[in-house]
């Protein structure tokens, strides 16, 4: 029974991962210059940028960044284990469509903070089993909420507002009168939740509250030893990335697909969101954004290179497969090659780059 | 040396991509382009793979045999998707503005989820978006729903067909009063959807309305068919998909229900659906607005000019004529005679997706002209209005033998005039909610 409720600190493989130690910094030469730059030219992008890259591309990436960052701060930051991401972004979508179907006097913003808040509570109460139980045994807890969640907007016609085939579309979207039913509208709305959240959490894992998830997940019981509240902190952690999650679901819905389903919360999103953090670096902002580029991007390109160069002289099956077999290799390759994620290849390309003129 | 060649790799990757994204601009010919979101991989490639085959077989053959439609040239295009919806809806944003010049006409969604999720960009960039047996059934209004066409046969008419086969089967409507049918469903949107039109037709014809759901993704039935047991009911009408089908029909077997009272739904009639469950399918029926069959006279012209000649795309052509096979002939068919309707007015040429709007809402298929392109007894007469955007309305019933689906019935109508108010509530409450002001179909 001990063993159930603390299994090996020395836990292989997942945990091996969770557990690799963030480097704290003390003193960071800030580079800001490049950082500026890169948020300016997503501000100025809908100017130069086309419908297809701002609805088709830009908004699913930065979407799906902001999920990986939700999942990132729990699992990376705080070392909880969950396979539920999908289920706490239908919360949000499913609380956010409820706001604004029966709140109507709410401003599209609000609803959507809400709607996250609500998926937040709802994290917080699949977080009480972390207080007793660890890895996988977690992770199997945290796959109860997914199947938990995926049946209960289905079952519950309250939930899509009685509509035929459960399926929950936005209303409007507008903000002070403005109208963001067009693709420069729509990235513009995940833009600022997606720079003001992402500046939350740069801020939030240099905080004390951060440097406590982190010594939670580098060793939870030196952590109590010091006199950190691990529980309270675990609990926290569910929240905050549920809350991320929930704002991740609520704009996937709405300002992405147009309409959702619990379908669109399956568990195969899970796993995407997973394998974003996992490609991108665990315990690393940065990392969601590159991992959710690896994740969707990747997929477009191959198919765009295949249906480019070799369409007609490959039987169209085939190629489609091919692409597949190719996406995994990439993956594992880069596994391999740099088990701390892509973000780890990118930081070492700048440090190579700073050193460029004496060394390559 | 390792480095150069990495670097050589990369530059060579990224110009490709410099390529690939930009497309190289050809000049344009007089051609079609019909963009197609396929899923040759994945959970649902099984179905898939059969489905573009007859789509592209049949648009093979108006281009090699025909010479295009009216002389013009379909360039169709595939997209993989995995049916997976946001890959959808990234396919559409890609190819919304056309190709090589050609505008695009009209999406096949392929999937009732994507169907749902661009509803609204169809409208806002007026692109049909054709969902056959599929769809958002109170987009059936035209008024409300301009660009979006569940054609055939909706939801609400497929429930509806099932019970007036089996009125035909009990002896005529009236000895309805009193049996019992149970729907045994998928439970998801799919499943849900005929809820109300079967609520209604028991409330008209007087009888007992059991509905039993399965959870996905169905594979343990033996709670649903005990209820079935315990509850006797005269028919089931079987509305489940994928694996839950055969699975259904072998637990009917086991707890000795008949098999042969049995009425599975459009998408629970393939043979997908029946092999798996054996012996135990022999007698099962199913709605066809697609049925299965090679002895068609399109099959014997796409066998000459086709699959004789090795230019189909189907890798095992056991599945020609397969149930899934002739969907794909029958969704080809339906655009292609759109686009024959849209050259007479506005000419030989590639149409934009207003203009394949006006030709769908003006397709008409008789007798006379199901015989002339081979489709007699494969499809129904269409007559699709502004007003009306399913256009048929009919399913024939098949039978597995053993071997191979047999049809059983001609054509029989779904009882349209009863749940038309029900899709009319529905779309006048959508566009409310919506804010969309119906047009007058009158004056298209």
């Amino acid at each position: 029974m001990s063993q159930l409720l603390a299994p090996p600190a020395d836990f292989t493989g997942l945990s091996a991962l969770l557990n690799h130690p963030a480097p704290i910094v003390l003193h960071q030469r800030r580079w800001h210059g490049p950082l500026v730059a890169l948020v300016l030219a997503a501000v100025l992008l809908p100017t130069v940028a086309n419908e297809y890259w701002l609805s088709a591309i830009l908004v699913p990436f930065l979407i799906l960044s902001l999920s990986g960052l939700g999942l990132n701060l729990l699992t990376g930051y705080t070392g909880q284990t969950s396979v539920g991401s999908a289920g706490f972004m239908a919360v949000g979508a499913f609380a956010t469509y409820a706001l604004l179907v029966r709140v109507p006097v709410l401003p599209l913003p609000v609803s959507i903070l809400l709607g996250g808040l609500i998926a937040a509570a709802v994290g917080l109460l699949f977080g009480v089993p972390s207080g007793r139980i660890k890895g996988f045994y977690l992770m199997v807890t945290s796959l109860a909420a997914q199947f938990f969640l995926e049946w209960v907007f289905s079952k519950f016609p309250w939930f899509y507002n009685y509509g035929s085939s459960g399926t929950i579309s936005a209303p409007h979207l507008e903000v002070a009168g403005f109208n963001l039913n067009t693709p420069a509208g729509k990235y513009g709305l995940v833009l600022v939740f997606v720079l003001a959240l992402t500046w939350v959490a740069v801020n939030l894992v240099r905080s004390q509250t951060g440097r406590n998830w982190m010594a939670i997940r580098d060793m939870d019981t030196a952590a109590a030893v010091v006199g950190i509240p691990v529980y309270r902190y675990k609990l926290l952690a569910f929240a905050v990335s549920s809350f991320y999650l929930g704002i991740a679901g609520a704009l996937w819905a709405f300002a992405y697909l147009g309409s959702a389903s619990a379908q669109s919360f399956g568990i195969t999103r899970s796993f995407q969101i997973l394998f974003i953090i996992i490609i991108g670096g665990m315990g690393s902002i940065a990392g969601n954004f590159v991992g959710a580029a690896f994740i969707s991007l990747l997929p477009l390109l191959l198919d765009t290179l295949g249906q480019n160069l070799f369409a007609g002289h490959v039987d169209a099956g085939l190629l489609q497969n091919i692409q597949k077999v190719i996406f995994g290799g990439l993956i594992i390759w880069f596994l391999i090659k740099e088990p701390d994620g892509l973000v780890r290849i990118l930081s070492s390309i700048k440090e190579r780059l700073a050193l460029w003129p004496l060394r390559l | 040396m390792l480095h150069t060649n990495k670097r050589r790799a990369l530059a060579l990757l990224a110009a490709a991509a410099v390529a690939a994204f930009s497309g190289a601009a050809q000049a344009a010919a007089n051609e079609q382009f019909i963009p197609l979101p396929t899923y040759r991989v994945g959970p649902y490639a099984s179905s898939g793979l059969p489905w573009w085959g007859g789509l592209l077989d049949y648009y093979r053959y108006i281009n090699e045999v025909e010479g295009g439609v009216d002389g013009v040239k379909l360039a169709y295009k595939e997209f993989e998707t995995e049916w997976n919806t946001d890959r959808v809806v990234e396919v559409y944003e890609r190819v919304k503005g056309g190709q090589n010049g050609s505008p695009v006409a009209f999406f096949f969604t392929h999937s009732t989820p994507a169907s749902y999720a661009l509803i609204e960009k169809g409208a806002a960039d007026k692109i049909p978006l054709i969902d056959p047996a599929g769809g958002r059934t109170e987009s059936t209004d035209g008024a409300v729903f301009p660009y979006a066409f569940p054609l055939l046969l909706n939801y609400y008419s497929q429930a509806s067909v099932g019970i007036n086969f089996i009125a035909q089967r009990e002896g005529g409507f009236d000895k309805l009063k009193g049996k019992k049918i149970a729907t045994v469903y998928h439970d998801s949107p799919y499943g849900r959807e005929t809820q109300a039109a079967i609520e209604l037709l028991a409330k008209k014809y007087g009888f007992e309305n059991i509905q039993i759901p399965v959870a996905d993704p169905g594979n343990e039935q033996s709670p649903q068919w005990r209820q079935v047991r315990e509850a006797k009911p005269d028919w089931v009408f079987l509305r489940t998909w994928g694996v839950s089908t055969p699975v259904a029909i072998k637990t009917a077997a086991r707890f000795g229900f008949p098999v042969d009272h049995i009425i599975g739904d459009v998408w629970a009639g393939s043979e997908a659906d029946v092999i798996p469950a054996a012996a135990a399918a022999k007698g099962y029926k199913a709605l066809a607005p697609f049925p299965g069959g090679t002895d068609f006279e399109i099959h014997k012209r796409l066998r000459k000019s086709i699959i004789d000649k090795g230019l189909s795309d189907l890798k095992d052509t056991k599945f020609f004529g397969s149930v899934y096979y002739n969907i794909g002939l029958i969704n080809a068919v339906l655009s292609v005679e759109a686009l024959r309707v849209g050259h007479k007015k506005f000419g030989n040429r590639a149409l934009n997706g207003e203009e394949a709007r006006w030709a769908f809402e003006h397709l008409e298929i008789n007798e006379a002209r199901l015989k002339q392109i081979g489709f007699q007894g494969l499809l129904q007469k269409l007559k699709i209005t502004a007003a009306d955007h399913e256009g048929g309305g009919a399913a024939r019933v098949q039978e597995w033998d053993g071997s191979r689906w047999k049809l059983v019935t001609d054509w029989i109508q779904a009882d349209r005039g009863t749940l038309r108010p029900l899709i009319d509530a529905k779309a006048a409450a959508y566009a409310k909610e919506k804010g969309i002001t119906p047009r007058d179909t009158a004056k298209e």
